[in-house]
């Protein structure tokens, strides 16, 4: 498996968690959801490698919607 | 199991009062809470006098501190009461959470072994305070301990302070050298030097019992987000000394404190949170956090250190904590200042190391509070997500934030500390505090290697005596002991490990136990310029 699910942020983790609440402040749901995914695309590009990319999608996945148990 | 007896601490006419006076003290502490104590506890060790003036008579009451962390402990071997601390509290490790009613993950947070002291003790703050009076009074010479002694004014002079005191026998004035103000979250020495106190406060508040029961839960920290006990909001429970345990329940901002701390409505939410089995409630409080600090710790002769320079809110348990590593930096500076060994700039390096301190254990501090108290449904989503991936991935667990408990900071980049060599590997990097790790004496007896470092500067090396112009404590780390020299034997070969000892190289060790420089192939010049860079020395 090609994704990386070890801790990868090195000290950075709790910053990121907090800017990621700053940027979602004062946007309202439709432009919340517009933010994520153009992060999502951006780190999906980043990241480069289908099937990581694709693995996290399914991890993602799971849980949710029609897949629920 | 006995309650806690708050005995109350004499009284006794202070000497400008009852005839002697015209003393000037060469350092006057404001506050008698566990940075006050230490401090006037260090100082002493350093041979310098001190007042210490308290407006109270006794311990700190009810539910405050219980958690107190490695390096707190290692500082309070270095002032002669770690090892009683360690031997009353609970020694703890294992941290537990929990999401609704199921188990995400626990962390240990020593997982290696070869130290002395334990990640965390809990150790009720009254303990912790009576223990300090207590070694105190084992210099009577130089401590002067003063209950029920109000600072009721405070005025900066050329070369000192002079403060009003208020006691039961009425008022007299005193004046010191420096004055360390101790005096608490809510320091009244700030108001009267108009020094401002800035600070972000926290909506939510937190119900904060201690209630004594019999139980066999573990030595470990729990917390819950979201628990079914608990509607929604976080929980912690954690053991303390005497059957007592810490019950810290979130309340919403608009709870009424007045009712929330009724027995009649604080019995069902520990019912809810421990379960059916005896208990009785010791102390119920209701709280709100903030975390801020004053802009300066150091404003001409009086220097702040403890709650009254920085606050935070406890889920770290970065308060008490972080105000005894402020007495650790301080007091070796003050007493050179003091004995005319260094100058005063000395000081700046204690404002500008510890703000960054109070820095680090204020971001720390907020942002666990702020995961803690989602303010809105994107936050909640965003939690609820990194909790349910946490139970299957492990990148997940090190974004839970129940609060980042309190390790001292790197004071790397500041000015006392040399540049790294880059011949050097392992973490004690210059501004690191000096890991712990097992060694035997020349005698061969077991011990520590930090209780070997001591309160003063040393250089230590491996394996051949390092080359030293000045008067300095030298220390050498080797298989067999040198003679003339003290030797500490690394029988388990882990200080060469945690030190990346190679043969020949050394360390320069602040008094506060920093690392302030090393060298590989160290000189007589490159240690005598790291010293004096060490003490602030114009170069
Ligand atoms: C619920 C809670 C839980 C906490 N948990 C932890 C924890 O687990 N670990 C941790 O490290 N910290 C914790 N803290 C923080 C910790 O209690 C404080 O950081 C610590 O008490 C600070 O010590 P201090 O000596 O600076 O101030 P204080 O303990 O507040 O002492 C100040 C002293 O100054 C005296 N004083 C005030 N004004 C005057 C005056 N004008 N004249 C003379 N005397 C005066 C007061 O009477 C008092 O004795 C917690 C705090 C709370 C509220």
């Amino acid at each position: 498996m090609s994704l990386n699910t070890e801790w990868n942020l090195g000290n950075a983790g709790d910053e990121i968690y907090t800017e990621l609440i700053e940027a979602h402040a004062g946007l309202t749901e439709t432009e919340s959801r517009r933010l994520d995914l153009r992060l999502i695309l951006l780190l999906a590009n980043q990241v480069g490698d289908g099937a990581a990319i694709r693995e996290a999608l399914r991890l993602a996945r799971e849980g949710l919607g029609a897949s629920r148990q | 199991m006995a309650r806690y007896e708050y005995k109350p601490f004499p009284y006794r006419t202070p000497a400008e009062l009852s005839g002697g006076a015209g003393w000037r003290w060469p350092v006057v502490i404001v506050g008698a809470g566990p940075i006050g104590l230490a401090a006037a506890i260090d100082l002493a060790l350093h041979g310098v006098a001190c007042v210490v003036l308290d407006d109270n008579n006794v311990v700190s009451r009810g539910s405050r501190a219980i958690c107190w962390s490695k390096r707190t402990l290692e500082i309070f071997d270095r002032l002669g009461v770690g090892e009683r601390m360690v031997k009353k509290g609970v020694t703890w490790k294992v941290g537990r959470l929990y999401h609704r009613d199921r188990e995400v993950y626990s962390f240990d947070l020593l997982p290696e072994a070869g130290h002395k002291n334990p990640a965390f003790i809990n150790l009720q703050q009254y303990y912790v305070e009576q223990f300090l009076v207590e070694r105190c009074l084992q210099f009577p010479g130089l401590i002067d301990l003063r209950f029920k002694n109000k600072v009721t004014g405070v005025k900066q002079l050329a070369d000192g302070i002079a403060a009003e005191v208020e006691t039961p026998d009425g008022r007299y004035g005193i004046q010191g050298e420096y004055l360390i103000a101790c005096d608490g979250a809510k320091s009244s020495i700030r108001a009267m030097l108009g020094v401002e106190f800035k600070s972000h406060i926290f909506p939510e508040q937190f119900l904060i019992t201690d209630v004594e029961m019999k139980a066999d839960f573990p030595s470990e920290r729990w917390f819950w987000f979201e628990p079914k006990f608990h509607n929604g909001q976080s929980a912690l429970l954690h053991k303390q000394p005497d059957d007592i345990y810490r019950i810290d329940l979130q309340l919403p901002p608009d709870a009424d404190a007045k009712e929330e701390t009724k027995p009649e409505n604080v019995i069902p939410r520990i019912k809810a949170a421990v379960g059916e089995r005896p208990f009785e409630i010791d102390w119920v409080s209701l709280y709100t956090f903030q975390c801020g600090r004053i802009d300066r710790f150091v404003h001409g002769r009086v220097i702040f250190a403890g709650d009254s320079a920085h606050v935070v809110s406890p889920f770290g348990a970065r308060g008490g904590n972080g105000g005894i590593q402020d007495v650790d930096n301080l007091v070796w500076k003050l007493a050179a200042v003091m004995k005319a060994k260094a100058s005063p700039a000395l000081l700046e390096s204690y404002n500008a190391e510890r703000v960054h301190g109070a820095d680090e254990n204020i971001h720390n501090s907020s942002r666990s509070t702020n995961f803690m108290t989602p303010k809105n449904a994107f936050e909640y989503l965003l939690r609820d997500e990194v909790l349910s991936l946490a139970e299957s991935y492990p990148f997940a667990r090190r974004l839970v934030n129940s609060g980042r408990l309190s390790i001292p900071c790197s004071l790397a980049g500041f000015a006392l500390q040399s540049r790294d060599d880059p011949e050097m590997a392992g973490a004690m990097a210059p501004g690191v505090a000096c890991s712990d790790a097992p060694v035997r004496d020349a005698s061969g007896r077991p011990g520590w290697l930090l209780d070997h470092l001591g309160g003063d500067f040393v250089v230590m090396s491996f394996g051949t005596p390092p080359p030293v112009r000045q008067d300095v404590r030298r220390l050498v780390i080797a298989s067999e002991p040198i003679a003339g020299i003290e030797t500490v034997c690394d029988a388990s070969g882990l200080v060469a490990e945690r030190y990346g000892g190679r043969d020949g190289a050394a360390y320069v060790i602040r008094p506060d136990q920093h690392v302030a420089a090393r060298f590989a192939e160290p000189t007589a010049e490159k240690v005598a310029t790291a010293l004096a860079r060490a003490k602030a020395e114009a170069a």
